[in-house]
Formats: C-alpha cells, structure tokens, sequence
C-alpha cells in the first residue's frame, strides 16, 4: 500500500478551472462586489439548502404544512374583526378579509424570510468554517425557502376569493412580479442581518420586535392610502419609502382589481429603497465575510 | 515541473485575541467608540482602555512552499502549529493576512467530514446535500450514488434519519460522500481519525487512488505518522506558524519527532493521580516525562523516559520496573533495574530510565511503572506504581526506497531478532 511515484500519471484534462485560469488567494481590501458567475455555478447548493430547509421544517411537526395555512388565516380573523369590524377602517368597497388577506401574504412570507435569513450564516457556522462556497447563498436560501408556505397560503386566498364571490381578474398574473418585489425586500433585508448577525447576536432580539412593529407599521389591517388622507401626500410618500408598502399595494391591485391601483410613483420609491438597500447590504455582507469564519 | 498546482509565497495570518474577541455586541462597540470619542475630547489617555487592546497572535508566518502537480504532500505539526489555519487558507475558508496562495485548479476540502449533515434528514438526502455542499453537481451525485452508498454500507437504512445512525455509520456515510469528490487538488485533515480499522484502511485506499490513479493532488495532515510515512511523497512540517522543513517525509517525520525542545517534551504529572495499586509509599512518582515533544519512538530505538521521584523515608537503594502494554491492555513484557543508589528522606530526584531497543512492533502501547526495592528473583517491595501512563507509539520501519514495513497484528507485539538458518550436511 505505499505510493510508488512512478505510477503517478499525467494530470487530467480538467485540471484547470474552466476559464484555464489560476486562481489567486490573498487578502482582499476595499469593497467587494459580487461574482455573479460564481453564484450562478452554485446555483444547485442555492436550492438544495432550500429545500433542506423547507423539509426540515415540517418534520416531527404534527400538523406539518397545515400551519403555512392556519398562521395566515387566523391572522386574517383577527384582523378582520379588530380593524373591520371594530375600528371600521375602510377596504373600499371590498370583503375586508380578502384585503387583509392580501396583505397578509407577502407580509408572512417577509416576516418568515426575516426570521429565518438573519439567523442563516450563525445556524449554518459548522459549514462556514468548514467548507468554501458563496456565503450570500446561505441568506437567499433562507429567503427562498419561505416560497413553499407562500404558495400554500395562496390556496387559502383562492378559497376565501371564492367565499366572497371576488372575481379573478386578469391581474393575478401579475402577482409573481409582486412576489418578487416582496423577494427583493426580504433578500435586502436578509442580507444586511444576516451579515450583522455574524458579529453582533444582537440581531436575535432585533428581529423580533421588528416583525411585531412592521405588522401594525405596513398597511396590512388598513389601506395605505388611509395615510395620505390622514397625514398628506409628503407622508405618505415618506410612508412608502417602506418597500413592503409597495409589494402590498401591488398585492391587492392584482387580487382585488382596479379600485385598488397602487399610488405609482410610491411604488417606485418603494422598490428604489429596497434595491439601495439590497446594493448596501450585498457590498457589506461580502465586505465582512472575509472574517466570517474567523469571527462566527 | 516548474508550474506547480499549489504555491505558496510568504503566507501570514493574524489574529486577534482578548479585545478583539468574537461575539462583541453593538453595546460593545458604542461603549469603545464613546470611550474614544471622550479621550480625544479629554486629549488624555484613559489608563484602564489600553489593557483592552487587543493582543495579535501570528498563526502562520513567512509560509512559502509549492506543490507539482500529483503530489501527495503531508503536512504535520503539533496542535497550534498553523495546520488548520493553513488549510483553511487553501480551501478559501479563511483569508489570509499577507503573502499569496496561487492555485490551479478546482480544490475541495475535507477538513471535517460530514459538514452539512442535517440529523433530521435521511441517509439519502444527507447525501445530496452533503455532495452540494461539497461542490458536486445533481447529475453528479446522481452518477456516483450507487458508488456512495456501497463504499458506506448503508445500503438498509437509506431512508433513515441520520440521527438514527450509529456513530460508525454516520462517519462512513460521511466519509463516502467526501471521497467521491473529483477535485484536481484534495485537502484532507484527520478524517482518518474516525471509524474503525477496516474502514480507515478503506479510506487510506481510497485516497491513495486518488493520487496515484488519477494523478490529483492531495494535501494531507494527520497527527498519524505510519499513515503520513504510508501515504506522502513530501511533507513540510509546521512549527509555531512557520515551515521548519520540507522534504521526504521520513525526515520530516524525524524532524517532527525530534522538534523536542526538551521544554515542550510530554510530561505526565503523576503525583495526584490515582493509584489502582497501592505501594508502601517510602516515595512517590511525582511525573514522568519523554525526551521529545511527541510520544513517538522509531522501530529499533531504545525506549528512554526520565521520572522524578521524591522520597519519603530515608532510601538508600531503589531500582525501577516496568511493564509495557499494548494500547488494547495486553501486557507486552516487562523488566526490572538492578538495585542503585537511593535518596534520602524528602529529598527530589529526577531518574533516567533505559530500556535498550525493546523490537516492539509498530502500533500504540502504554506502561506501568514502579519504583521500589528488590527483583522478580529475590523478592520485591514497591513504593510506588502507576498505571495506564507513558502512552507512546512505535512508528513501522522504513526502508531504502521509502517503503515502510509490514507488520500484521496477528504476529504479536514484539519482533523477534533475525531468524537463522542452516541448512545442515545431509546424512548420506
């Protein structure tokens, strides 16, 4: 069993990367962009930690998926009731339920997205200090994996549109654009936490109380344009600089139709902000994750 | 060979410790930034912050080697000495503070195998992700997972949560996944640590196939001499940060052996240990201690340990004893010293002790050691005996051409001088 040199052949073909290049390891300064190339060759990782993470996720549970369903729905209930019924809000002309619901939707998806991504590199730290591979897959992941319970709770969206005799319109099909708005601001938010959450665990207590605040801040028991008749138009404006605003608004103009056209020109704003912040957070995140390992 | 694979120029890697320590909180950090913003305001130092600065330690220093192409490289160092921070390097876990890694090719690393195993999840989705995590493609696993799950024999428990898994199974499983990776350049730390016997020779086949089969380099630490002398065609040797040789690897096994500053060599402190047999106690073993850093003794080297001794009542003759075991319990031998010298009543002495070139065989073995008065002959009184100390290892021989000698457990513990053979005048 001894290694004898002489059988120790000609290197194989693929020896070289596929760009025939040699790859140098030193330390990098400065910013750092991304390396959409190297993404997209791990592309396959990107998914199998999905779908780890949405199989982990039911098991030994004993309801399983049902819960992506009774979350949403109850939340739905009591919306109704406290804002509908008690408070009176409007949902212009509307079954208040399916606006609340509505909004209830991209909003669990971003709440889950959060929990999960901020906590994504420190629960994944075995494999950080272990093994290379893009670390920006471990939060988008995290994100990703949300998608499962999303199209679940859109069943309990189709039941209650048929309850309520909501017509489909054709604007559903617009909802994956919307969805992936809502995506963006998760992925944005993601990013920064989850980098943040490498060195300071204060991020654990953070995301909390900020998905507990973002519930009652974002228009999801009302409708935003409720702050522009309150506050003005420059409030509001402030308003849907909050990306969720815009991912909700679009939510309810494809499931409830014209009456509810998002206000534009704060949709946009919305969705700048969250692009800014996904730029800053992805420059942060790969700025640190140089020490990840070291410090995780 | 002037285009090596992997190469190394004038490596460093800081880190901090103490201040700079890891899980400091934003409170932390705004307390720092207030207390700095005060001083500069104050324009005077504050007395208490300059101990919170945080200490550098260099893990690795001025590290320059290369690696041709094919090459088993073993690389071996004691605990600290920058083995895993060098890897860590290489397989871009970490970066590096100075200096430059260049690299052709695509490097996996199984720097702990295994990585990514989820206990919830099943033999069969643990190897999925397992090879995804370890860079290999769907359609690749897919290929080779017949391969995988013969080479663990798990065949069974396939669809059985991993959690479920007895620790032999896991690591095999582990160990499967990892060894049908195809990379051009292979980094492997310590996996051979694990599993059982069999399985361990398994693996050490496996990655000598890799090497010499498929011409891919390999990049091998291991705390296990016989399997760097069996394995490597060069080895560099670490020593606090630094390469402090690089060569064939029985001189680098040497080196490794010999590094023995005598202030580092292993030192069992005895005296509070507990005693399975009690002596009469006229004196105490208070340690016993090796010439050399690390407990490993070449075949046919004479087995040498010092111990120091303190007397309590007046001894004016002692001898020692000794009984050497093999690492499963099985006593190899033992020998006694003729009658010396004693030590007087509260006095410290410290002992060497010589057993001339013992021919045991290659594997791990422990002794029991006593001090007292007498022989196996004439009778004997111990004052004092240890057991289970002075672990060491004989490492196997090697020869001219860098083979290293075979020895089957079966054959027992102890190589035996020369045979002779004669054939005597027939009767005819």
């Amino acid at each position: 069993m001894v290694v004898d040199l002489s059988t120790i052949v000609r290197p194989p073909e693929s020896c070289l990367d596929a760009s025939g290049q040699t790859r140098v390891i030193r330390s990098r300064k400065g910013w750092i962009g991304v390396d959409v190339a190297e993404l997209w060759r791990y592309r396959e990782l990107f998914l199998f930690l999905a779908w780890r993470d949405i199989l982990v996720r039911y098991k030994q549970t004993a309801l399983g998926v049902a819960w992506a369903l009774l979350q949403p729905f109850l939340t739905m209930v009591i919306f109704t009731v406290i804002f509908g019924r008690l408070a009176r809000f409007s949902s212009n002309g509307a079954p208040y339920a399916v606006m609340t619901l509505a909004a209830l939707l991209p909003w669990q998806f971003f709440s889950s997205a959060l929990t999960e991504s901020s906590n994504s590199l420190v629960a994944a730290a075995n494999m950080i200090s272990k093994v290379y591979f893009p670390r920006l897959i471990v939060p988008a992941s995290a994100v990703l994996s949300g998608l499962l319970d999303f199209l679940i709770s859109l069943l309990l969206l189709l039941a209650v549109m048929i309850w309520y005799g909501v017509p489909f319109r054709a604007n559903l099909f617009l909802l994956p654009v919307f969805f992936f708005a809502a995506f963006l601001t998760a992925l944005s938010v993601g990013v920064w936490l989850s980098a943040l959450n490498v060195k300071y665990r204060d991020v654990k207590y953070v995301v909390p109380f900020f998905t507990r605040i973002g519930l009652y801040v974002s228009p999801i028991g009302f409708m935003s344009t409720l702050i522009l008749q309150k506050f003005g138009p420059v409030v509001h404006f402030l308003y849907c600089l909050n990306p969720m605003v815009g991912v909700i608004d679009g939510f309810r103009w494809c499931i409830l139709g014209p009456g509810f056209e998002p206000y534009w020109p704060g949709f946009f704003a919305s969705m700048g902000a969250a692009i800014i912040m996904l730029a800053g957070g992805v420059v942060y995140f790969r700025t640190t994750e140089k020490r990840f390992a070291d410090v995780i | 060979m002037s285009n090596p694979v992997i190469s190394v120029r004038d490596l460093g890697k800081r880190y901090q410790l103490g201040g700079g320590g890891a899980h400091d909180t934003l409170r932390d950090q705004i307390a720092h930034g207030a207390r700095a913003l005060l001083r500069r305001l104050g324009g005077r130092a504050d007395a208490n912050d300059d101990s919170r600065a945080p200490e550098e330690f260099w893990a690795l220093q001025d590290v320059s080697f290369e690696v041709q192409q094919g090459e088993v490289i073993g690389v071996i160092g004691r605990n600290g000495a920058g083995k895993s921070t060098l890897l860590k390097i290489l397989s871009q876990i970490t970066e590096p503070t100075t200096g430059e890694v260049r690299v052709r090719g695509r490097v996996a690393s199984l720097l702990e195998v295994g990585t990514g195993f989820h206990p919830e999840l099943s033999g069969r989705e643990n190897i999925y992700l397992n090879g995804a995590i370890l860079g290999m493609a769907k359609a690749e696993i897919s290929r080779k997972f017949d391969e995988i799950v013969a080479f663990a024999e798990v065949e069974k428990f396939l669809d059985t949560p991993v959690k479920r898994y007895s620790s032999g199974m896991y690591v095999r499983l582990a160990f499967a996944v990892a060894a049908h990776l195809e990379p051009e350049i292979l980094i492997v730390d310590e996996v051979l640590a694990v599993g059982d016997v069999q399985f361990q020779k398994k693996c050490l086949g496996k990655m000598q196939d890799v090497a010499a089969r498929e011409g891919r380099t390999v990049l091998f630490v291991s705390h296990n001499m016989p399997a760097v002398l069996q394995l490597t065609s060069v080895a560099i040797v670490l020593e606090k940060g630094r390469v402090i040789f690089r060569g064939g690897p029985e001189e680098a096994v040497e080196v490794y052996t010999n590094a023995a500053a005598s202030d580092s060599a292993v030192t069992f402190a005895v005296e509070n240990a507990p005693r399975l047999y009690a002596g009469n106690f006229a004196a105490k073993f208070i340690s016993l201690r090796f010439d050399r850093m690390v407990p490993i003794f070449s075949f046919g080297e004479d087995f040498r340990f010092f111990a120091t001794v303190r007397a309590v009542e007046n001894l004016p003759r002692m001898r020692f004893s000794m009984t050497i075991f093999t690492a499963g319990g099985t006593p190899v031998g033992s020998c006694f010293s003729k009658e010396a010298d004693g030590i007087g009543p509260g006095e410290q002495a410290e002992i060497e002790v010589v057993l001339p070139n013992p021919r045991l065989a290659p594997g791990k073995y422990h002794c029991g050691v006593a001090v007292g008065r007498g022989d196996n002959r004439n009778g004997h009184v111990d004052f004092d005996i240890i057991l289970d100390t002075l672990g060491f290892e004989v490492l196997p021989e090697v020869g001219e051409g860098g083979t290293v000698s075979t020895w089957v457990r079966g054959w027992g513990s102890t190589v035996f001088p020369e045979l002779r053979q004669t054939i005597l005048p027939s009767k005819g």
